[in-house]
């Protein structure tokens, strides 16, 4: 039992640093119709950015900032130059721009800072272990970033549904043409939407540099689960990628341990049953 | 002097001969044309060190001994792998076909060796594998033009396995990556605790090379296992031996590993590898006058520290030599050259070893423990241990 709890707490904790990654996803998905084939690399360059950040100031906690400042500028510059020149055209061609902005970001990391694996040290108030049940420790970084996972959870539920904005992008979403009929700005949303979904897949990487080293092209498996968490959850919808990441997560935490052969398979006979049961996913608004 | 030494080793005669006229002997026994030697090897991407370091010891060992091997002038082609199996065959095909090299040397990664040995194999080039250790090159594939300087995967967690076993370790688990390297260490590792009495009782494995090790180690406490042996490298040894340490329970039971667990990677592991007791055939503070003279020399030509890559490449280097002395530098002369190198015995930096039937080094398994951000020598995990070689016919 005491090896079930901790196994669900590191699902919990895993399915939350998903959430991050893949509530951009949706909501990009969601708002704007665009695949963004490109969001496993800006996870990869959030955390190259504490990397570099935490080897020149020795410290991650200016890597936090960094990593969402500098994803905020990077989204609304994507969104502004590139993007919008796609909305309108088919999803092909979208598709073809962020691969090509996939090959463009490994290849630019490549040169600029080489193809090593690096690591990434805990911050030292948080280089300690927190005792748990049945003689297993929980290191008090990975609390800490689950804490600062729930907050910003906790940070886009309120602002989604209890603020003017949040009902625009709702309204985004699920009805463009309504956010044209109330006289919204329709450009200032997509270009809020893709800043803050970029912002928080980089703060993703900034958040598990020091969890699980930084290394070239380490974004590719987080899209690929992400893109799960999306279909489980519902595309466009921030309650699905929520529970959708966790559901995920603990799953996959779970086969890993307990049916170590199976566990890759896991997650998509789940997506494969979810859709089969509810084809929109389990939070779509029909 | 090598060089007279070595030709008298085939006829006291020639030796003879060869001393009393070395100075002009030399132009007839270059035959014109200098020896070519390839050497294939990661010069780019997350191998590079690697690559460069056993160049570097194999071009050291090739200068003490004059610039020539079995008479000849030697001429050094390099090629850079990328560690890229998908363009190992094309690359040694170049080294063979147009650069026309009349030896190997390489390499690191165990999926682009595969094609050094397969073209060894058909060609009958001589091959010298400096790092690479997957077992089926000194194994099911093992050909006489084939031989190792290095090690293999089952070698040295064989060798911690069987220190734990000593050390009254009656029952342990096993992590690595789900892949090959990860499961022929395993092997060894099984079968170093058996030769001492204990039990390897749980693998358990994660997709390499993932790196989320927490469903993993939260089983460990509940398997009543006394001790943990692992294989992992670079950036996946860096995070499995700093989430072992934050997981708690390091004290209770110790991590041990195949060597690689904390080569190289000590200073970003910091003081989460204290203690880890690692089995690997080289290991810092080896105290023999040849490893001193080695790394003085090493550290002399590259600017850096010589370490367990550079070693083997040294090794590869003085094997090479004395095949080739054997035969006055004609490498195609199979037979005289196989012979003469399955014989020898190398005075290496870690110790001298010799081969096994296989061509794969008999050599110590140290046993070093890590501490100040050095791997220091302890022990004799396996004294002489060689590669079963399983599966292994010569033709």
């Amino acid at each position: 039992m005491a090896s079930l709890a901790a196994q669900l707490l590191n699902g919990v904790q895993y399915g939350l640093l998903l959430f991050l990654i893949a509530s951009g996803l949706t909501l990009i998905f969601g708002v704007m119709g665009v695949i963004n084939l490109a969001h496993g690399s800006l996870f990869m360059i959030g955390a190259y950015v504490a990397y570099i950040v935490a080897r020149e100031s020795g410290s991650l906690w200016l890597a936090l900032p960094a990593a969402v400042l500098g994803g905020v500028a990077l989204g609304a510059a994507l969104e502004r130059w590139l993007f919008r020149r796609f909305y309108d055209r088919p999803h092909l061609d979208q598709v073809l721009l962020t691969f090509a902005l996939i090959l463009l970001f490994e290849e630019g990391r490549s040169i600029l800072l080489g193809n090593d694996f690096h690591s990434v040290p805990v911050p030292p108030v948080l280089d300690a272990s927190v005792p748990m049940v049945g003689g297993f420790a929980y290191s008090a970084y990975r609390l800490a970033v689950l804490t600062v996972c729930l907050a910003v959870a906790g940070a886009m539920f309120w602002s989604i549904e209890r603020t003017r904005l949040g009902s625009a992008i709702r309204a985004a979403a699920e009805k463009p043409e309504m956010v044209d009929l109330l006289g919204l700005d329709a450009r200032t949303i997509h270009l809020l939407v893709f800043a803050v979904g970029t912002a928080l897949a980089m703060l993703a990487g900034a958040l598990s540099a020091p969890l699980q080293s930084v290394y070239p092209n380490m974004g590719n498996s987080f899209l690929i689960i992400s893109f799960v968490v999306v279909v489980v959850g519902g595309v466009g919808s921030i309650a699905g990628a929520f529970w959708g990441a966790l559901l995920i997560g603990v799953v996959d935490t779970l086969a890993k341990a307990y049916l170590p052969h199976g566990a890759g398979l896991a997650v998509y006979l789940l997506m494969a049953g979810v859709l089969l049961w509810r084809p929109t996913g389990l939070f779509a608004r029909a | 002097m090598t060089e007279t030494f070595i030709l008298s080793r085939r006829t006291f005669g020639a030796g003879l001969a060869a001393a009393a006229v070395s100075g002009l002997a030399r132009p007839a026994l270059a035959q014109g044309a200098p020896l070519k030697i390839g050497l294939m090897l990661p010069f780019s991407g997350t191998f590079a060190s690697l690559g460069e370091n056993i160049a570097g010891a194999f071009e050291l060992h090739l200068a003490e001994i004059g610039n020539r091997m079995g008479g000849r002038a030697v001429q050094i082609v390099r090629l850079d792998d990328e560690s890229d199996p998908s363009k190992a065959v094309q690359n040694a095909n170049r080294l063979v076909g147009r650069d026309r090299v009349d030896a190997l040397v390489g390499t690191v990664h165990s999926g682009v060796v595969m094609a050094l040995v397969q073209i060894s194999r058909e060609r009958g080039v001589p091959l010298i594998i400096p790092n690479a250790g997957n077992v089926a090159a000194t194994r099911e594939l093992c050909a006489p033009t084939i031989f190792r300087t290095s090690f293999t995967n089952w070698q040295p967690a064989y060798g911690i396995g069987r220190a734990l076993a000593q050390q009254g370790i009656k029952k342990a688990a096993w992590v690595s990556w789900d892949y090959a390297a990860g499961q022929e260490a395993g092997a060894g590792f099984r079968d170093g605790l058996k030769s001492g009495g204990a039990e390897l009782v749980k693998v358990l494995t994660l997709p390499f090379p993932e790196t989320n090790f927490q469903p993993l180690l939260a089983q460990i406490p509940g398997l009543g296992v006394e001790a943990v042996g692992s294989f992992f490298a670079g950036g996946g040894a860096v995070q499995f031996v700093r989430d072992y340490a934050s997981a708690g329970f390091r004290d209770r039971i110790p991590l041990v590993g195949s060597g690689f667990l904390t080569e190289g990677t000590l200073g970003a592991q910091g003081s989460a590898a204290d203690g880890i007791k690692t089995g690997l055939h080289y290991g810092d503070g080896l105290d023999n006058p040849k490893n001193k003279a080695f790394r003085a020399a090493f550290r002399d030509k590259m600017k850096r520290e010589a370490d367990v890559y550079a070693v083997q490449g040294y090794d590869a280097a003085q094997l090479l030599a004395v095949g080739l002395g054997a035969t006055r530098g004609d490498a195609s002369a199979e037979k005289e050259l196989v012979v003469a190198m399955e014989k020898a015995r190398i005075d290496s930096p870690r110790g001298s070893f010799t081969f096994s039937p296989s061509h794969n080094p008999v050599q110590n398994i140290y046993l070093r423990e890590a501490r100040g951000g050095e791997n220091r020598v302890i022990g004799v995990a396996a004294e002489n241990l060689a590669d079963p070689g399983t599966g292994c016919k010569m033709a």
